[in-house]
Parts: C-alpha cells; structure tokens; sequence
C-alpha cells in the first residue's frame, strides 16, 4: 500500500475530446436527440410570449402574431416540431426499457407498452387540439 | 488472403513514455484465433514486455476488454478474421487510467460496485431450520439477467457520461443494485436508494444506449437505469404525498 501514490502519480489519463461524438453514428445520433431540446425550450420560451401578449391586449395579441407569421418564425416552427417529432418518437420506442410491467406471473410485451404511450400521445394531442380549435 | 495481419497496439511504460505510442506487430492471420490470441503470440514469441489482462479465455471472467478499433469488446470473444485486411487498433478500455500498456487502473469502478451494496440485504435473517428461501421461476426471472454481469467494464467504456463524469456511478453497477432490488429476497432498496437517486447516480444518465450495446452478456443496463429512474420518482412521489409512510 505503501507504493499506492506513486502507482497513482504514474497512471496516464486520457481526455475526452470535445468533438468526441463526431466519429460514430451513434453518437452523432445521440447528439442530435440532445440538441432537439433546445428547439423544444426555444418554442415554449416563444410560447409563453404569446401567452403573455394574450393578457396584454388584443393589440399586443395582433402584434405578435403578425411577428409570428414571418417566414423565419414559421421556418423556425415547422423545424421546432421536426426536432419535437424526433425527440418524443425516439423517447416512446425506448419506453419498454423504462417500463417493466407484470401481470400476476406474465409480463406485459415491450411493443404493447409502447404502442399504449403512443396511444396516449395521440389522444392527449386529439384534446389539445380539440380544444384550441373550438375555442 | 493474407496470412498475417498488422495489430497496432497502445504501449505506455510510464517509466520511458509520458503518454501511450501505437507499436505495430504482425501476426498470423488464423482463422480461429481472436484478438486474444494474437496478443498472446506476440507476447510469447516477439515482444515479452507487453503487458495486458486475461485469465478465462471464454467470457466468463471479464479481465480481458479492451478497445478494438475504437469498440470496447473481450477480446477472447473477437475474431482476428473480422477485421482482415486490417491493421486492427488495441487499446485500454477508454474512460479509465492507463496504468501500463493495455492495462487500465480500475478501482474507481470497485469503489463504485461496493457503494450500492450489492449483495442479499435482509432485515431478519429465519433460522435456518425454516429452510432455504424458495422463489418461482418468475421470480427469479425478474433479475435473472441483472445476474450475468461479469464485471468487465466494457460498460463503463462505452459510456460517454462517465468519460466526462468521472462521478457518474455508472452502468454496470447500477445494474447489480437492481439484480439484488429486484430479488424478492432482498429488502435493501431503500438503502441503496439513497446511494443511487443522486447527481452522480442514476440522473446523471442521459440514456445513450451504448452500454446496452456493448454488453457481451446482454445484461442491458440502460434499462436497468431507466427502470431505476421510474422507481425513485414513484418514491419521490410517495414521500410528498403519503410522508407518514416513509421509513417502511
């Protein structure tokens, strides 16, 4: 034990480079996922703006929304909800992972539990869009 | 077809490199043989000093991954043939110290592996006239596959969190806490829930996969986690909503 530190002092660690994710697929897919939540917390910052110009008056309301109808704000949506598709896609295929459920002695399949997320996401997005669209 | 290929192997003797150098070999290129193999032939017949793990030569043991061609594998279990034409590049699992050639300094992960306990934790033992604890084939399948670990780290290398986490508890022993969680005859969760619902425990995952991937004893870890994450928000939840029922 005595020899522990200079064992220690003498160890060669490598570091991690910055561009590390670049080399294989994976990663660069893995990345890719990770970068999606930054179109998804740009469009709620952008969301909440609209929420706010809703108490500010119908005037603020059509200024807004005038901004928002600029082609780079639309450009920026359709894209925001690509990266949003992607992101909650790859998100319900891995659910099985996360969910182990047994029934008594009987696991429920892997493809069941994501077809029932999916399911979910679906009916929850009929009720949003239900809503916004009578309203 | 060629009948040698080119290793190009990570040297580093501390005590003539500051850092690792690449030195080629060539070796026969057979049919049977696994990376394993070659790297014994050219420590018997060309270069002694190389210095490199193993003990079972079947997949067992979990002493002899390293990283092929950037890819941490067991290199018994690797055929030569599959990167004919070659060179084929041996390194030292990535994300640990090299403490010699391909040898890497692992005690960070057995500090790690005894920080969530993982062995049978029992309030009260029954006396062993009762017998053994008997389980249901269902029961055991619960955890059955957490048990394959072989403890070999190709995990941990594959892992880019812990590359840039050295914190991170990460994936092989996360796996062997929910090998004895979800053991019926195990009554340690809380306990190790404590150790692992931390920044450093199961939240620093960000769900790569990479372990799951690399596993040769296909143990999936990232599932592990995942499942693991699912149990403490259930206890989060539990402790905010029902606090008397806390200190089961």
């Amino acid at each position: 034990m005595e020899n522990n530190s200079s064992v220690q002092s003498k160890l060669y660690t490598r570091k991690v480079p910055i561009l590390w994710w670049m080399h294989r697929w994976v990663d660069i897919r893995f990345i890719t996922r990770e970068l999606t939540s930054i179109f998804v917390a740009t469009y709620a910052v952008i969301f909440l703006f609209y929420i706010r110009s809703v108490s500010q008056g119908a005037e603020a309301f059509a200024e807004f929304s005038e901004k928002l109808s600029s082609p780079l704000l639309i450009g920026f949506h359709v894209f925001a909800l690509a990266a949003l598709l992607y992101h909650s896609i790859t998100w319900f295929n891995l659910a099985p992972k996360a969910m182990v459920i047994k029934i008594g002695e009987t696991k429920i399949p892997g493809l069941l539990i994501a077809l029932m997320n999916y399911a979910g996401w679906i009916f929850i997005s009929i009720v949003i869009g239900w809503l916004i669209l009578n309203s | 077809m060629t009948d040698s290929i080119k290793l190009e192997v990570s040297r580093y003797r501390p005590e003539q490199e500051s850092e690792p150098v690449f030195q080629s070999y060539e070796v026969p290129l057979r049919k049977d043989w696994v990376i394993l193999d070659a790297l014994n032939y050219i420590k018997d017949y060309v270069d002694g000093t190389l210095s490199f793990r193993w003990s079972c030569r079947m997949g067992v043991c979990g002493s002899c991954g390293m990283m092929v061609n950037g890819t941490p594998v067991l290199t018994c279990a690797t055929f030569l043939e599959k990167f004919a034409p070659g060179p084929i590049r041996v390194e030292p699992l990535a994300n640990f110290p090299v403490s010699r050639d391909l040898i890497i300094e692992m005690s960070d992960f057995m500090n790690k592996l005894k920080s969530v306990k993982p062995w049978i934790i029992r309030k009260e033992e029954k006396p062993v006239e009762e017998g053994e604890y008997l389980q249901t084939p269902s029961q055991l399948d619960d955890y059955k596959q957490y048990s394959m670990c072989i403890n070999c780290m190709l995990c941990y290398s594959a892992c880019p969190v812990y590359g840039l986490e050295p914190a991170f508890t990460g994936p092989a022993a996360i796996a062997l806490a929910q090998r004895y969680n979800l053991d019926n005859r195990d009554k340690g969760q809380s306990q190790r829930m404590e150790a692992l619902s931390t920044d450093e425990g199961i939240w620093q995952c960000t769900f790569v996969g990479e372990c799951s991937a690399v596993c040769p004893k296909s143990v999936d870890p990232a599932g592990a986690i995942q499942r693991y994450k699912v149990a403490a928000t259930e206890d989060w939840w539990k402790s905010v909503l029902m606090p008397w029922g806390k200190g089961k």
